[in-house]
């Protein structure tokens, strides 16, 4: 008998839950025909919502590639897991937290970050690395035009917020990861104007795990008991969940009592404790309390393992006075897990959790029916099949619209190119300009070395690489995303975001193995949307194929919209792989003067009827032109695979000083680039093929790296080159100072390196810096 | 009964927080501003077992032992049934 | 010769240092709980970096009253050698075994960077394998690095040459622009009078393999495991 107060479910009810009719009318038959009561109501608004059930996604996701001989654990546990060698595996998973870091910027950022850390821990592992992947609106009216046909230039009131959203994220991330002492290898951080109402927060980790030391969030064997540790229940963040599915409206600033509140210190106790529990042999499976609480790892940890879990409310200790079931079982508090130890050896687990100064109660225990029941002063306050709420949960197969961005195709008239000009000034402003400039400024206030394992820190490279102490071996890890791209063309912008974390990876000498992706999307019931989401789904896995990257987890985000304005349709990779010898690690940076420069080149340049098409989704046109036109650069996927196989071979042979691959801004921004490091100088000569020189310069045409060798080393590479079909160019070497570009020729670009590279390291800080002008001068 | 203690940095000790917040503040456009300072506050609820003498004593032992370093910091505290 | 690193809740540099310790021991470290007096033997103490307790209330003021630190006062108090980084100089200031106190940084943010260190002081059981004067670059990491003391106890750690590192430029010129958290004096780390002691902000166990991108920091801890060989 289920005990409810007088409770009336009517329309409006169902609607503050987020409930359909329709799904109402499948709870009861799945309840055998009753109501639910009103804690049930509540359980099933959170597991039912998009953010935890995936019901608009989950037909597409199916599509994704999933397995391969290294995956050990896929998609549907708390992270995915990767066989690394060595007897050692590593779990990592990308999450997203959007919704909450708009709401409050700096605790939505930490709690993002707290929970993508107990993702992994979860599983055993010990995190040993972060990176993410930021978008925000504009922070200067002077980057750029807007590109969003109808959009008004960014007012300084939207700027002012955009920098005070960046900078609230920005320190979350910090303070939290810093504090939980786990190291910030970077990752990306962009800017358009349609972030400006709808910032994306995706947070990655990774972590080590003894291959035969991983723990599942699974339940088993009755009378076993449910422990719960960590920070007490209060009434924080209830319907977190729903409000992740939800556009926002002008309302939603005034939902701030629904952000959780982290508190990294007592992560970071839990941490330590739960792998120094998991040792003691006594625990059975293990989940943390992220999204839903309490009431999704009670019914998840009970269905995987095909039985239930029953939990007194009572029991769960409790921050605030007079919380009921509905409150207890939807609060979101952080830092709290859920574990089932074997029944007799609980000692063993609360001794190590006391001496971690953690609160561990057994809350209830594991019954063989595949059911959660959730008692409350003795009365059955909730009963639901686990099913009911995880595999039999609502899934829709929404309608797909095929969409035509608002933007022309062909480029406009009125822009020229120009034979001969001196393009200086031109990269000057792009290595200026936000979404290429030196991030500096985020990363110097992330601790990216703790652990000190850091070989490739952020800042310098395409990839963050870590040292794997006691083995040979490291990892590298890239994040990729370029929602512009994604909004001329779904499908061919997600394979691009695939196809550029893996060459990331492969640039720093290690074979792409697994990937992670947090899909960042706007509401999905609109059927251009779904159709954007579907597309990027097909790209994706067109890409992983290809490239042998499975996907092993993510996260899904929709409803990134403010006052119906969506986001570009942003997939963010992330990509992880191997370095079997870590001193054969390449870093992206020019070492010397002196050494060869050679453009590694998986596909021919095209001729100007594809390339006019694809210089307007570049970041020229954008910073430079002020104008967004056309298609993403085209991308042949078995060209992308051979020249990632062929500098991972060159780097495994040692023949690399340096490899850094081709993205925004084209080969000349890649040059500056690597001549930053040491400010080496650079002399180089591109050859036109009769295309315009800002082509040649800043086009981005994918599957290329700018590598560096010693002359003696050249033939070695051509060699590889050959082997696998791609060319490589000499294209010039490295000089002392100076940084001179030519094409077929004639100098285009010409400048000290030093000043160049001050230019792309301040001009964040300057922006940030630069108050609007709403405020009177002093 | 209540106590209730502040913590600010001492007056030789210079405040960055405190001079940003005061920049930010002029920039705004707020008038007549001179200084701005930064400091703690603590709420301390006490038991029914001490009288205010007692209390006294036992909060200044707190916020000079724990609850400041007497390099940086100076506190003063009040009292309240 | 044994290192001993304390672990309060909140450490996240103890197995940093462990590591670091042992790689040049060539022997075994071992941890030491906070809650425990006994320090195992151990021939020099490494206070760790972290965010001990949170950090909450102020930097170290929670982890001076810990068990262990009754101890390491005692051991320090007898000669023993006491390193302290990055948290734990925070923490040896807090406890009063070295005189100043770490506040926030000028710039307010948290920085995490390679910086260069001018040795003012080889002369020291840390210091014994530099020269005075030369440069090292060893990375800090931290939000509450800016070091204050009153003017007397400044022109007493000048007179007795107790300070051991100063922030500086690759070319070891003492400049304002080399100061990263705003430091009276550039000071990144000062002994105690005995010269038994030493805290220091900057991270010497990140600069301690060549993978890592830097080695300069094993000198702290070759020159402790030569004053603990020849003690």
């Amino acid at each position: 008998m289920i005990t409810s107060p007088a409770f009336v479910i009517d329309p409006a009810v169902l609607r503050d839950h987020g409930i359909t009719p329709d799904e109402y009318e499948k709870i009861k038959q799945l309840l055998g025909g009753r109501e639910p009561s009103h804690t049930e109501l509540g359980i099933f608004s959170v597991m039912w919502s998009e953010h935890c059930s995936y019901k608009s996604s989950r037909v597409h996701l199916k599509r994704l590639p999933t397995r391969s001989r290294l995956v050990l654990q896929g998609p549907g546990e708390n992270a995915g897991i990767i066989d690394i060698g060595d007897g050692w595996a590593c779990a990592f998973k990308i999450e997203s937290h959007n919704h909450p870091s708009f709401i409050e910027p700096f605790q939505g950022a930490t709690t993002g970050v707290g929970g993508i850390l107990r993702d992994i821990f979860t599983m055993g592992a010990r995190p040993v690395a972060v990176m993410d992947s930021l978008r925000f609106g504009p922070i200067s009216s002077n980057s750029g035009l807007s590109v969003q046909p109808g959009a008004a230039a960014p007012t300084q009131a939207e700027i002012h917020k955009n920098h005070s959203v960046m900078e609230g994220v920005v320190s979350g991330v910090a303070s939290y990861g810093n504090c939980f002492g786990v190291p910030n290898l970077g990752g990306e951080t962009k800017f358009e104007p349609c972030y400006s109402g709808n910032p994306l927060v995706n947070a990655f980790a990774l972590g080590l795990v003894k291959k035969n030391e991983i723990f599942y969030a699974k339940a088993a064997g009755a009378g076993n008991p449910v422990i719960y540790v960590g920070a007490k229940t209060g009434r924080d963040g209830i319907h977190g969940a729903t409000m992740a599915s939800e556009e926002f409206s002008e309302t939603s600033e005034a939902k701030r009592p629904n952000v959780q509140v982290g508190d990294p210190f007592l992560e970071k106790l839990l941490l330590e404790a739960c792998l120094e529990a998991m040792q003691t042999g006594a625990i059975i499976g293990i989940q943390d309390m992220g999204a839903a609480g309490l009431t999704c790892s009670t019914c998840e940890m009970g269905a995987r393992g095909g039985v239930g879990l029953e939990i007194e409310m009572d029991r769960v200790p409790q921050r605030e006075t007079g919380m009921t079931a509905y409150e207890i079982m939807l609060s979101e508090s952080q830092e709290r897990m859920l574990l089932v130890a074997q029944k007799g050896r609980e000692a063993e687990v609360y001794r190590v959790f006391e001496k971690w100064g953690l609160d561990a109660v057994q809350v209830g225990h594991v019954i063989a029916e595949n059911t959660m029941r959730v008692l409350e002063h003795g009365n059955v306050v909730a009963e639901i099949p686990n099913q009911a709420l995880t595999d039999d949960a609502p899934v829709y197969k929404r309608p797909l619209q095929r969409w035509e961005p608002p933007v022309p195709r062909e480029k406009p008239e009125h822009i020229q190119w120009n034979a001969g000009k001196d393009h200086t000034s031109d990269l000057r402003r792009l290595l200026a300009s936000s979404n290429i400039c030196s991030k500096r400024w985020v990363w110097q206030q992330y601790d990216s070395m703790v652990q000190t394992n850091t070989v490739e820190g952020p800042g310098a490279g395409d990839a963050g690489v870590i040292r794997i102490k006691d083995s040979q071996r490291g990892l590298a890890m890239a994040l990729d995303g370029n929602g512009r791209w994604c909004y001329l063309d779904p499908r061919l912008g997600a394979m691009h975001a695939v196809a550029e974390a893996a060459r990331n990876v492969a640039c720093a000498g290690a074979v792409p193995v697994g990937a992670t992706n947090c899909l960042n999307f706007g509401n999905p019931e609109k059927p251009h949307i779904m159709w954007q989401f579907s597309q990027a789904i097909d790209g994706i896995t067109k890409a992983c194929e290809e490239l042998d990257v499975p996907i092993t987890g993510g996260n899904v985000s929709f409803y990134n919209e403010t006052l119906g304005e969506g986001i570009y349709p942003t997939p963010v990779l992330g990509i992880v792989g191997i370095i079997e010898d870590i001193r054969q690690a390449v870093h992206p940076g020019f070492r010397e003067a002196g050494k060869t420069v050679v453009l590694l080149r998986g596909s021919d340049p095209g001729d100007m009827a594809d390339a006019e098409p694809e210089f307007g989704s570049s970041e020229y046109a954008k910073e430079i032109l002020g104008a967004l036109w056309g298609y993403p650069p085209a991308l042949d996927l078995e060209k992308e695979a051979a020249l990632q196989k062929a500098v991972i071979e060159m780097a495994q042979a040692q023949l690399l000083d340096s490899a850094h691959d081709c993205s925004d801004g084209g080969i000349a921004v890649t040059l500056a680039e690597s001549a930053f490091s040491k400010g080496m100088g650079i002399k180089v000569n591109l050859v036109s093929r009769g295309l315009p020189s800002e082509f040649v310069l800043f086009a981005e045409d994918a599957s290329r790296m700018v590598i560096s060798c010693d002359r003696g080393k050249l033939h070695g590479i051509q060699q590889v080159a050959v082997k696998y079909g791609i060319a490589a160019d000499v294209i010039g070497e490295t000089v002392p100072e100076k940084i001179e570009i030519s094409v077929d020729g004639a100098v285009a670009v010409s400048a000290n390196v030093n000043e160049l590279h001050k230019v792309f390291e301040e001009s964040l800080e300057k922006a940030l810096r630069t108050e609007p002008e709403l405020v009177a001068a002093d | 009964m209540k106590a209730y203690v502040y913590v600010s940095l001492k007056k030789s000790v210079l405040d960055p927080q405190g001079k940003t917040i005061q920049g930010a503040l002029k920039k705004m456009g707020y008038k007549g501003l001179e200084d701005v300072r930064q400091g703690k506050y603590f709420e301390i609820s006490l038991g029914d077992g001490l009288d205010r003498t007692e209390a006294e004593a036992e909060v200044g032992r707190i916020a000079r032992e724990v609850l400041t370093n007497p390099v940086i910091e100076e506190y003063r505290f009040s009292l309240e049934d | 010769m044994k290192f001993g690193v304390i672990t309060f809740p909140g450490s996240n540099c103890d197995h940093d240092a462990y590591w670091a310790a042992q790689q040049v021991s060539g022997q075994k470290a071992a941890f030491l709980w906070h809650e425990s007096h006994d320090l195992e033997n151990c021939d020099a103490i490494i206070v760790p970096g972290g965010f001990s307790y949170g950090d909450y209330l102020r930097t170290g003021a929670i982890a001076k009253f810990s068990p262990v630190m009754e101890s390491v006062r005692k051991f320090a108090a007898s000669g023993g050698l006491v390193l302290g980084i990055c948290n734990g100089f925070q923490i040896l200031c807090e406890s009063g075994l070295l005189p100043g106190a770490l506040l926030r940084n000028v710039g307010l943010k948290f920085i995490c960077k390679p910086v260069h260190l001018r040795v003012e002081n080889a002369d020291t059981p840390f210091t014994s394998a530099c020269h005075k004067g030369e440069v090292l670059t060893i990375p800090i990491a931290h939000m509450e690095g800016n070091y204050f003391c009153d003017e007397s106890t400044l022109a007493e750690l000048q007179r007795e040459r107790r300070i051991v590192f100063r922030y500086s430029n690759a070319e070891g010129e003492i400049t304002a622009q080399a100061n990263p958290n705003g430091s009276l004096d550039n000071i990144a780390g000062i002994c105690n009078a005995g010269r038994n002691i030493l805290g220091m902000m900057p991270h010497p166990e990140r600069a301690s393999a060549p993978e890592l991108g830097c080695v300069e920091g094993l000198r702290i801890f070759e020159s402790l495991a030569t004053a603990l060989a020849t003690k």
